[in-house]
C-alpha cells in the first residue's frame, strides 16, 4: 500500500521526501547500536562466578558479573528435547522487570536433563546427551561453547561482545533523598559512559524518544567455526546468502512501512524474524534470538578463534586456516533469550525451529489459487466486471480483492454507500460462481466520535497511550487515527469478536480478511512508526514490543474468522508486518515493491529466506506494486509467481490497469497458461502445504536444503525447489532467450515437466526459452498429483480427478503422496482426510495409507 | 521415463450412462453436429486424429485431441458443450464449466453431476431478451428517424455555414479596401503632426539648453570668485590647491604639476581662461560654501549609477540609506536560501534606494503645451488613426469568423455530418462528488459539487473507434497532468438513444476516465421491420 503521506509531509514539515534512506535509522543513527557497535572483540569484562552453580534436572543457573562496574547477571542453561539449547541472561536484580516476549512459543519448551561431566576453577563441562555433545562453560573470561566430539560447533561471547545495559536511576534525578537504590553503584567508569548521549533521550528528525528508562541495551556474539553461509533473518531485500556487514550497517529488525524500498542493502522493512541458519556441508544450525525490540545484526567472516580456549579446547587446532563466521545480536531493550538449534541436517533445524514457534497454518485450497487485486476496484461493478472478465478469458481465479477505498472514509469495518452499497449482494454474486473475495483492514483506528469501532476502543480503553498516558494518536490513511493495544489479550478478543456476522456488517462467510500497515506504520512518527515511548499495557513501552504489533493484529483477526464460523472454518489473513511466529496465523507478502525486473528476481531470495524461518505463505506483488510493469515483465511475473506460495497480482492506484486480458490476446493467453499451471499443481501445492502444517519443513526451498553436501548450491537464489520435487528456474531477466538452471544430485536425473524430457543431475543445464517458457523440473523419482481439469476455481475442481505424473528413477522407481480433504474446514485434525503413500516399482504403483485412522466422507481412490 | 496416470476418485462414471438416457445425440452435441456421433459405429474424431469404439464417447475420458469425443463432460481441456436453450439463445460454454456446481446454460444442462440444483431461467430471459430487444429496436427506429432529421439539419447548417463563408469572404475583400484607404489617410494626416511635434519639441530643448548654459556661467562665474581667494581676478596654482578633491590621480595630494595641469601648463588664469579649466573640474569641484557633500546632486548621481551599472552599487546605496532594514532581510534571505520563489519576493520587497528618478528629471520643467497649430494637426492625425484602428479590428473580426467557420466546416462530423449538432454544444452529469462535462469537440471537465476548481480531463483527441466503427468513439486526451501519472485523458462511448445526454462517467483507471453518451447521431438503420427471433438465431457456430 503506497502512501500520499510523502505530498503531506512535505507539506507540513517542509522536509523533501523523495523517500530515501535519509528516513530511516542508520546504526550510528540508533544510539544504543551506535553504543553496542563502540564496543569492539577483545576481552569480556563478564566472568562466571562458578560458585553461584545451580543445577536442577533441567536448568542450570550462574551468575555472571561484569568486573568493570560489578553489576551481576543471571545465565539459565537449558538443554531442550530436540537437540536444541537455551541460553537466557538477565539481570540479576534489575530495578524493574525487563520484557520477557510472550505468544511467541507454542508451549514451554520441554526440556532434557542437563549433567555435569566435569568442574574446576576454569569452568564447567556439561552433557547436552549423546554424541559427545558438550557445553562448556569458561569462567573467565565468561563464554559458552557447544562441541561435538573434538569440535566447537558454537561459541557465544568468543569475542567478548556479551553487553548489557542495565537499568539504572536517572542522573538528574539522583538528587532526590527519597530515592535509594540497592544494587551497586558504579564506578567511575560506568559514570564516564553515562554522558554518551542518547541514553537518557534521543532525537531523530523532528521527533525525539524520549526513554524514562535510560539505556537497555544488549548484545551477545556467536562464533560459528567451519561456517560459510548463514540465512535468515529476514526481512531484507538482499541475497539468500546473509552478507558480512563490516564497514557497512548491520542487518536491521524493526518493522518498518518503507516507501518504495532499495533493493540489496540490510536496511529493515515491513517484518522481522530473528532466527539466523547456518550452513556447512557437515552441518546445519540455527539461532533463535528470541527478542521483540529493534534489533541489528552484524555478520563477519574471518579466522576462528583468537581468544583463548580453556583446556578442553586444547586440542582444536590453531584453526587459522578453518573459515568462520561471526554473528552479533544487539536489541534495544529486553532480555537475551536465544535458542541454539544444532541441526544436524536442514530438516532437522526446520522441526526444531517449528517446535518452538509452530508451523504454517494450513490455508484454506483456495488461497492457494490465483488472487487478484488491485488498489483498488472502484465499486461493486468495477468488481463484478474484472469477475466477468476473468471468466471471459477463461482465467481461474479464486479471491478478488478490495483496498481501503472499499470502506466509508477508511473506517474499517464499513463499507462506502454509493460504491458498495450492497456488498452481501456482491460478494453472493461471488459465492455463486465459488470464488471469495478479501476486504483490507488494518489496525489504524480513525479518531471519529460516529464511528461504533473507534468509540468500542475509547470506552474499553484499548488504545495504546502516549508517553504522556493521552490516547497516542498518529497520522495514517483516516487522517488522525488510533492504534489498539493488540498486545492485550482482551483487545484481541474483542478484536476477534468484530469480525462475527453480525458486528461485520455486509461481510459473509466467503469475505476474509488482509491486515496492511501493521508495522505499525503512523505517517507522522519516528521513520514511520510508533514512537518508542508510547505504552503498552502492563506499562511497557512501544521499544519493547514494537516488532511483535503485526503478529498481535494478524493474531487477533485470524482468531476473529475463526470464531465467526463457529470454530469449523480455516482462516486466511494476509498480513504485511511479522514476527517469528507468524506462520501460524496466516500468509504474508513482501510489501510495496515495484514494477521493475530487479523486484521480480528478488521476489526469489526474499520468499526463500521466510521460508527457512518457518513461513511458507509468501508471495510478491505480481507485476510490482509501483509503476507500470512492461509487458514483458508483467508476463514474466505471472509466470514466476505461479510458482510461489502465495499468488496475488496486486498493483498501484496510479498505475494504469493491468488485468491479464489488457495486453493483447497472445500475453492474455500467456498468462492464462501459466495461471492454469498453477491450478494443474494444486494438489502438490495443497499436499506440501499440508506437510508444512504438520512438519514445519519449507514449501519453496533453497537448493542447499535438499543437497546440503552440494557446495553449487549454497548460493544459487535464482531458482529453487517446491517441496522436493519441482525445480522451478523462472525466467527473471528481460529479453531472454535462455536461462542456466542447475539441476543438482550425481546419479539423479530430472524431467521438464512440459516435454517430459530426460536430463542428468549434477548439471548446469541451458534451456532455450520463450515467452511462454517457464523452466520447470520434475525429480526422477517422484511422483506428483495434478488435476487437469482446469476450471473458474478450486471449488470448481473440487471433485475432479487426479492424474499422477509418474517420474522415474534412473532405478525405475518412484514414490509420492497423495493427500485430499475437504479443502476449507478444521476436520483434518479429526483424520477427515485421504492420504495415500503411492510407490512405483516395478511397473506396479502401490497406494498405501500414509495415517493409520482413515475417514473421508467420500469414496476411496482407485488406482 | 514419465508417465501420466488418471486417478478417478469422485468421478462419476454414472455420467455415460446418464448421457444415453437423452435420445437423440450424446450430450453437448449441438443438433447440426448431430450426424457426427452415430451410436452405431466407431467414433472418429473431428479433426479426423483418431478413431476410437463409441463407447468411449462422453465416457469422461479425453481421447480426441481437439476434445471432440467429450462433449458432454469436463475431460477435455479444449472441449465447448453446447446448451439448446430452449426459450432463450443456444450457445457454448467451455467444457471446464460442466458439473463445476455453477449454473451457466440457462436450461441447467451444464450441471448434470455436480449436486447444485439450477433453475431453469431460459424463458425469463428470452422474454427479457426480446423486451429489450424490442425496446432497442424502438429507441433504434426513432433515434434513427432523429438521426435522418439530424443529417438534414447538418446539411442545411452546413449550406448555411458555406453561404456565411463566402459572404465573409466577399466582405473580407470590403473590409481590406476600407483598411488600405484608411491607412493612407492616416499616414497622410501624420506626416504634417510628426514635423510639428518635431518642431515643438526642438524649440522647447534649444529653449532649455540656453537656459543650461546661462547657469553654467553663472556657477563657473561663482567659482571663479570662490577660488580667486586673493581677488586678483586669476586664479593660481596655489588658489586651485585649496581644493584637494580636484587630485586627479587620486593619491589624495594636488601637487603644483597636477594644479598647473588642469590650470592648462599655465601658472594662473584669468576669468576667461578659466573656461577651459571649468570644464575640467566642474565634476569634482566641491563649493566651499557647502563643505558637505552637496545634497541635492548625489541622489541624482545615485540614481543614475543605478541605471547604468549592477545592482551591486544599488544594493549599497541602498544599505545606506536604510541600515536598520538590511540585518533583517539578511537574515530573511538565509533561512528561504534552498527555497527558488521565496528570495524574489523579498527582493521585490526591497526598498528602493531614493526617490525614483523621473521626477528630478521632469523638475526642470515640463514641455509647454503644444500651440493650436500643431494640437489641430495632432487630433487629425488622431481621428485618422482611430478610424483606421477600427476598421482594421472590423477586419480582424471577419478573419476570426471566417476562421472559426472554415473550421467547422472542415470538422469530421461523421459520414453524414449526423454529429455536427453536438459542435459548441455542452452537457452535464452530476454524480455524488463531482459535475462532468462534456463538450464535444472541445473538452471534457470535472468539477467538484461543492466547490473547488475545474479540472480539465482532455481536450478534443480524435475518433477512436474500431476499425468499421470509427465513430463509436471520441477520444479527449492532455488533459490536467496527474501527479506522478499521466494526463488525464477521457474516452467517450457513444450509444444509441433518442436523447442526447451523458449517462455515465468512470475512472477505470487512474486518471483514465470513461464516459458513456448517447445520442441519435450513432442510431444504426434497423435492418427491417421484423425484429430478429432470437430462439432461432442460429449465429454462435464456429
Amino acid at each position: 500500500m503506497w502512501m500520499f503521506w510523502a505530498a503531506w509531509l512535505s507539506s507540513c514539515l517542509t522536509v523533501t521526501v523523495a523517500v530515501d534512506r535519509g528516513n530511516f535509522k542508520t546504526c550510528d543513527q540508533s544510539a544504543f547500536c551506535k553504543r553496542q557497535r563502540a564496543m569492539t572483540p577483545g576481552q569480556s569484562p563478564f566472568r562466571a562466578l562458578l560458585d553461584t552453580l545451580e543445577l536442577s534436572d533441567s536448568r542450570l543457573t550462574l551468575q555472571l558479573i561484569n568486573d568493570n562496574n560489578k553489576v551481576r547477571l543471571l545465565l539459565e542453561l537449558y538443554r531442550l528435547q530436540g537437540n536444541m539449547t537455551r541460553v537466557k541472561i538477565n539481570e540479576l536484580k534489575p530495578l524493574k522487570p525487563r520484557y520477557e516476549v510472550p505468544d511467541i512459543l507454542v508451549t514451554d519448551p520441554p526440556t532434557e536433563p542437563l549433567s555435569v561431566v566435569s568442574r574446576d576453577e576454569n569452568g564447567v563441562v556439561l552433557s547436552l546427551g549423546a554424541e559427545a555433545c558438550r557445553l562448556i562453560v569458561s569462567a573467565q573470561p565468561f563464554r559458552l561453547d557447544i562441541m561435538e566430539g573434538p569440535q566447537v560447533l558454537l561459541s557465544l561471547n568468543s569475542r567478548g561482545l556479551l553487553m548489557f545495559e542495565h537499568l539504572r536511576p536517572r542522573k538528574d534525578t539522583w538528587r532526590y533523598p527519597s530515592f535509594t537504590f540497592l544494587f551497586f553503584q558504579a564506578p567511575d567508569e560506568e559514570n564516564a559512559k553515562e554522558d554518551e548521549s542518547g541514553m537518557w533521550d534521543e532525537t531523530f528528525k523532528s521527533h525525539t524518544d524520549s526513554k524514562p528508562n535510560g539505556p537497555s541495551s544488549i548484545g551477545l556474539d556467536f562464533s560459528l567455526p567451519g561456517v560459510e553461509h548463514v540465512y535468515g533473518i529476514p526481512e531484507h531485500a538482499d541475497d539468500l546468502k546473509l552478507k558480512t556487514t563490516d564497514g557497512g550497517d548491520p542487518y536491521r529488525l524493526y518493522n518498518l512501512d518503507v516507501f518504495q524500498y532499495e533493493l540489496y542493502n540490510p536496511m529493515a522493512l515491513y517484518g522481522a524474524v530473528p532466527v539466523l541458519l547456518s550452513h556447512s556441508p557437515q552441518r546445519t544450525m540455527g539461532i533463535f534470538w528470541l527478542n521483540a525490540a529493534e534489533t541489528w545484526v552484524d555478520i563477519s567472516s574471518n579466522t576462528a578463534g583468537k581468544t583463548v580456549f580453556g583446556k578442553m579446547l586444547d586440542y582444536v587446532q590453531g584453526a587459522s586456516e578453518t573459515p568462520q563466521t561471526d554473528v552479533r545480536w544487539m536489541s534495544e531493550s529486553g532480555i537475551i533469550d536465544v535458542f541454539i538449534m544444532l541441526g544436524p541436517k536442514p530438516a532437522d533445524v526446520f522441526s526444531q525451529y517449528a517446535s518452538l514457534t509452530g508451523t504454517q497454518s494450513f490455508p484454506p485450497l483456495s488461497a492457494l489459487g490465483y488472487h487478484q487485486c488491485r488498489w483498488n476496484y472502484n465499486d461493486q461493478e468495477d468488481v463484478r466486471a474484472v469477475d466477468a472478465g476473468l471468466d471471459e478469458h477463461d482465467i481461474p481465479y479464486d479471491f478478488i480483492w478490495l483496498d481501503i477505498e472499499h470502506t466509508d472514509g477508511k473506517r474499517y469495518f464499513t463499507w462506502d454507500s454509493s460504491k458498495f452499497s450492497q456488498p452481501r449482494e456482491m460478494l453472493q454474486g461471488l459465492m455463486d460462481k465459488k470464488r471469495k473475495m478479501v476486504a483490507i483492514v488494518d489496525p489504524h483506528i480513525k479518531v471519529d466520535s460516529g464511528y461504533k469501532i473507534h468509540n468500542e476502543i475509547r470506552a474499553k480503553d484499548f488504545y495504546i497511550k502516549n508517553k504522556d498516558g493521552a490516547d497516542y494518536e498518529g497520522w495514517c490513511w483516516p487522517g488522525s487515527a488510533g492504534y489498539p493495544d493488540f498486545t492485550r489479550p482482551d483487545m484481541r478478543a474483542w478484536w476477534a469478536s468484530m469480525f462475527a456476522y453480525d458486528q461485520y456488517e455486509g461481510s459473509m462467510e466467503n469475505l476474509y480478511t488482509w491486515n496492511d500497515m501493521n508495522e505499525p506504520s503512523v505517517f507522522n512518527g519516528p521513520e514511520v512508526t510508533m514512537h518508542k515511548d508510547a505504552i503498552h499495557q502492563g506499562a511497557w513501552e512501544h521499544r519493547d514490543v514494537h516488532n511483535l504489533y503485526g503478529f498481535y493484529v494478524q493474531m487477533a483477526t485470524a482468531e476473529g474468522l475463526i470464531q465467526r464460523s463457529g470454530g469449523v472454518e480455516r482462516p486466511f489473513v494476509l498480513t504485511r508486518a511479522f514476527f517469528a511466529g507468524s506462520q501460524r496465523l496466516g500468509a504474508v507478502w513482501t510489501g510495496d515493491n515495484a514494477a521493475e525486473w530487479g523486484h521480480l528476481k528478488i521476489s526469489i531470495p526474499m520468499c526463500l529466506s521466510l521460508g527457512l524461518v518457518g513461513i511458507s505463505f509468501c508471495g510478491a506483488d505480481v507485476g510490482g506494486f509501483f509503476k507500470a510493469p512492461s509487458t514483458e515483465l508483467l508476463v514474466r511475473w505471472y509466470q514466476t509467481g505461479a510458482y510461489q506460495p502465495f499468488f496475488r497480482a496486486h498493483a498501484h492506484v496510479d498505475t494504469p490497469r493491468r488485468e491479464p486480458w489488457l495486453f493483447g490476446p497472445e500475453n492474455t493467453a500467456v498468462i492464462r497458461e501459466a495461471i492454469r499451471q498453477r491450478y494443474g499443481l494444486l494438489p502438490y501445492w495443497y499436499q506440501l502445504f499440508y506437510h508444512a502444517h504438520r512438519t514445519g519443513q519449507p514449501i519453496m526451498r533453497p537448493l542447499w536444503v535438499e543437497y546440503p553436501e552440494d557446495a553449487a548450491t549454497f548460493t544459487m537464489d535464482d531458482q529453487f525447489l517446491l517441496g522436493r520435487d519441482l525445480l522451478v528456474h523462472p525466467v527473471t531477466e528481460e529479453g531472454a532467450r535462455g536461462v542456466t538452471a542447475y539441476l543438482p544430485g550425481r546419479g539423479e536425473v530430472w524431467y521438464d515437466i512440459h516435454t517430459f524430457q530426460k536430463h542428468n543431475g549434477a548439471q548446469n543445464l541451458y534451456i532455450p526459452v520463450t515467452i511462454s517458457s517457464i523452466p520447470v523440473f520434475q525429480r526422477g523419482g517422484s511422483i506428483i498429483p495434478r488435476k487437469l481439469r482446469i476450471r473458474r476455481s478450486t471449488s470448481c475442481m473440487e471433485n475432479d480427478p487426479y492424474t499422477l505424473f509418474v517420474a522415474l528413477s534412473p532405478q525405475r522407481t518412484a514414490v509420492g503422496e497423495l493427500y485430499i480433504d475437504d479443502g476449507h474446514t478444521f476436520a483434518y485434525k479429526e483424520n477427515k482426510f485421504i492420504h495415500r503413500q503411492l510407490t512405483f516399482a516395478n511397473n506396479t504403483l502401490i497406494s498405501r495409507f500414509v495415517d493409520l485412522i482413515f475417514s473421508f466422507l467420500l469414496s476411496s481412490p482407485c488406482v | 521415463m514419465m508417465f501420466r496416470l488418471q486417478v478417478f476418485l469422485i468421478v462419476s462414471l454414472g455420467a455415460a450412462l446418464g448421457a444415453a438416457v437423452e435420445v437423440q445425440r450424446p450430450r453437448g452435441v449441438p443438433l447440426e453436429k448431430r450426424h457426427f456421433y452415430d451410436e452405431s459405429r466407431p467414433f472418429t474424431c473431428l479433426d479426423g486424429s483418431r478413431t476410437i469404439p463409441f463407447d468411449r464417447v462422453n465416457d469422461d475420458y479425453c481421447d480426441c485431441k481437439d476434445g471432440s469425443d467429450e462433449p458432454g463432460t469436463a475431460a477435455c481441456p479444449n472441449g465447448s458443450f453446447h446448451c439448446t436453450n430452449a426459450g432463450f439463445r443456444a450457445t457454448f460454454i467451455p467444457s471446464s464449466r460442466i458439473n463445476d456446481g455453477v449454473c451457466d446454460c440457462c436450461d441447467t444442462t451444464d450441471e448434470y453431476n455436480s449436486g447444485v440444483s439450477c433453475q431453469n431461467t431460459c424463458r425469463e430471459l428470452g422474454q427479457k431478451e426480446r423486451e429489450t430487444l424490442e425496446k432497442m429496436a424502438e429507441i433504434t427506429r426513432e433515434g434513427f428517424l432523429l438521426k435522418r432529421q439530424l443529417i438534414e439539419e447538418a446539411k442545411q447548417g452546413l449550406q448555411e455555414k458555406q453561404g456565411k463563408l463566402s459572404e465573409l469572404q466577399a466582405s473580407r475583400k470590403e473590409h481590406e479596401e476600407k483598411v488600405d484607404a484608411l491607412r493612407t489617410v492616416k499616414e497622410t494626416a501624420e506626416q504634417p503632426e510628426r514635423e510639428a511635434k518635431e518642431r515643438h519639441l526642438k524649440a522647447w530643448e534649444a529653449q532649455k539648453a540656453a537656459l543650461q548654459l546661462e547657469k553654467e556661467k553663472a556657477k563657473m562665474a561663482e567659482v571663479f570668485l570662490e577660488l580667486d581667494g586673493d581677488a586678483d581676478g586669476l586664479v593660481s596654482v596655489s588658489e586651485l590647491q585649496t581644493h584637494q578633491e580636484l587630485d586627479p590621480d587620486g593619491d589624495g595630494a594636488l601637487t603644483d604639476t597636477e594644479a598647473q595641469g588642469l590650470l592648462s601648463g599655465a601658472d594662473k588664469v584669468d576669468s576667461a581662461g578659466f573656461q577651459n579649466v571649468w570644464s575640467n573640474i566642474k565634476d569634482k569641484y566641491v563649493s566651499e560654501s557647502q563643505p558637505a557633500p552637496p545634497p541635492p546632486q548625489e541622489p541624482q548621481d545615485s540614481e543614475v549609477d543605478q541605471d547604468k551599472d549592477s545592482s551591486k552599487d544599488s544594493d549599497k546605496d541602498a544599505d545606506q540609506a536604510y541600515p536598520e532594514d538590511d540585518a533583517g532581510d539578511e537574515e530573511d534571505d538565509e533561512e528561504e536560501d534552498d527555497d527558488d520563489d521565496v528570495p524574489e519576493e523579498y527582493d521585490d520587497k526591497a526598498p528602493p534606494a531614493g526617490p525614483p528618478a523621473e521626477h528630478s528629471d521632469d523638475s526642470d520643467g515640463a514641455m509647454p503645451s503644444y500651440d493650436e497649430e500643431t494640437q489641430a494637426l495632432i487630433d487629425a492625425a488622431q481621428k485618422a488613426r482611430d478610424e483606421f484602428d477600427s476598421a482594421e479590428k472590423s477586419l480582424r473580426e471577419v478573419d476570426d469568423q471566417i476562421k472559426s467557420l472554415e473550421k467547422e466546416i472542415s470538422f469530421d462530423f461523421g459520414p453524414s455530418a449526423e454529429f455536427a449538432y453536438l459542435y459548441s454544444q455542452c452537457y452535464e452529469l452530476t454524480t455524488n462528488e463531482y459535475i462532468y462535462r462534456l463538450c464535444p469537440f472541445n473538452r471534457v471537465s470535472q468539477k467538484p459539487k461543492y466547490g473547488g476548481s475545474e479540472t480539465n480531463l482532455g481536450s478534443w483527441g480524435s475518433w477512436n473507434g474500431p476499425e468499421g466503427s470509427k465513430y463509436s468513439i471520441m477520444k479527449y486526451d492532455h488533459g490536467t497532468g496527474c501527479w506522478q501519472g499521466p494526463n488525464r485523458s477521457t474516452t467517450v462511448k457513444l450509444t444509441c438513444g433518442k436523447e442526447t445526454a451523458v449517462l455515465s462517467t468512470s475512472e477505470p483507471s487512474r486518471c483514465e476516465y470513461l464516459m458513456e453518451f448517447s445520442t441519435p447521431a450513432i442510431c444504426q438503420e434497423p435492418p427491417s421491420l421484423e425484429t430478429v427471433a432470437p430462439e432461432t438465431d442460429p449465429h454462435d457456430e464456429f
